[in-house]
């Protein structure tokens, strides 16, 4: 079995290599400070919420809602459904992150995200050796650094910056994820699991509102891949 | 309730909730010791959260967007590399938005 470790070489890789994923991070904050202050939410509040919520699309639902009286139950459940699919990501780190300290796992799960996770991941399962846990947190901070700067430049500098899609940059997201489900690929036992988490999400997406197509096609499709017998060699 | 402590209050319970998403699900793997078949499960989330993140995302574009992103896909196998994966797929959507 591989060692886990947790220090400063980690670190610092998870931030150096995460700038492609802070630069699609950045364009989505602008917006997300630009928004914010159209539905009446404050610098200071739009500030704070990216600092202690630090999750893109629950924030963009919250200003949906944001107005004179907040329904406070229907926000937070939204929240909860936007994120709950944290819960499989977080479960995904589990093999490694169940090798740290509590202060070390729990704290660099704060600053998990979609995008740090899933290069995170991605390194993990590339790696046969050493993996290093602080990767994640090197990743985050650096996307936490992005998403900060882009609330406070979207929320000051409202107008005349646009569209994203004007300069492509609404692709960043989706060429990043690609690249990435491109380097996950282990072979002919995707195929099952990967066509039905597409099929449930496109689904989902059509029927219902938010991100509840993420958790419904990847419960879906990793079930699938549990419980039906597969395809293939398995390698393990 | 004045507007500054509203907006405290729903920062504060969206962030507590939030968190409490991040946090379970590594919690829940470390407590009940998932193992056997729920190791094929755990080890498939990467690729089919991924999945349905995209597969919405990619089918809501046209011809653009889906060669830019075969040439992402292309790129990427081809490669190795994130960054320059990242760099076709925004050339080739920013080019074919401009002819199509």
């Amino acid at each position: 079995m591989s060692r886990v470790s947790f220090d400063r070489a980690g670190l610092l890789r998870g931030a150096r290599e995460s700038w492609p994923i802070a630069l699609g991070v950045f364009t989505y904050g602008l917006v997300f400070g630009v928004l914010a202050r159209q539905a009446g939410l404050g610098a200071g509040g739009a500030l704070s919420m990216s600092a202690f919520v630090f999750a893109g699309a629950s924030q963009f639902v919250a200003l949906d809602l944001w107005g004179p009286d907040l329904p406070f139950a229907g926000l937070f459940l939204t929240t909860l459904a936007v994120n709950l699919r944290h819960v499989l990501m977080g479960a995904a780190l589990g093999p490694w992150f169940s090798r740290l300290t509590p202060l070390q796992a729990y704290g660099s799960l704060f600053f998990m995200n979609d995008e740090s996770w899933a290069l995170t991941l991605a390194r993990c399962s590339r790696e046969d050796g050493d993996v290093d846990g602080a990767y994640l947190l090197g990743s985050g901070l650096t996307v936490y650094a992005a998403w900060l700067a882009s609330t406070a430049l979207g929320h000051l500098a409202v107008a005349g910056l646009g569209d994203p899609a004007r300069y492509s940059l609404d692709f960043a997201f989706t060429a990043v994820f690609l690249a990435l489900l491109a380097g996950l690929r282990r072979g002919r036992q995707d195929i099952l699991p990967w066509t039905l988490a597409a099929l449930v999400a496109v689904l989902t997406a059509r029927l219902m509102p938010g991100k509840w197509h993420i958790l419904a096609g990847a419960l879906a499709g990793s079930l699938a891949a549990a419980w039906l017998p597969r395809f293939g060699s398995v390698r393990d | 309730m004045t507007e500054a402590a509203a907006t405290a209050l729903a920062v504060a319970g969206m962030a507590a909730v939030t968190y409490a998403t991040r946090a379970a699900g590594l919690f829940l793997v470390n407590r009940l010791r998932l193992a056997g078949r729920w190791e094929p499960f755990l080890q498939s989330i990467p690729g089919t959260v991924l999945v349905s993140i995209l597969a919405p995302a990619v089918l809501a574009g046209g011809p653009a967007e889906w060669l830019a992103a075969a040439a992402t896909v292309a790129a990427s196998l081809r490669f190795r590399s994130l960054p320059l994966a990242l760099a076709v797929g925004l050339a080739v959507v920013w080019v074919l938005r401009r002819i199509t």
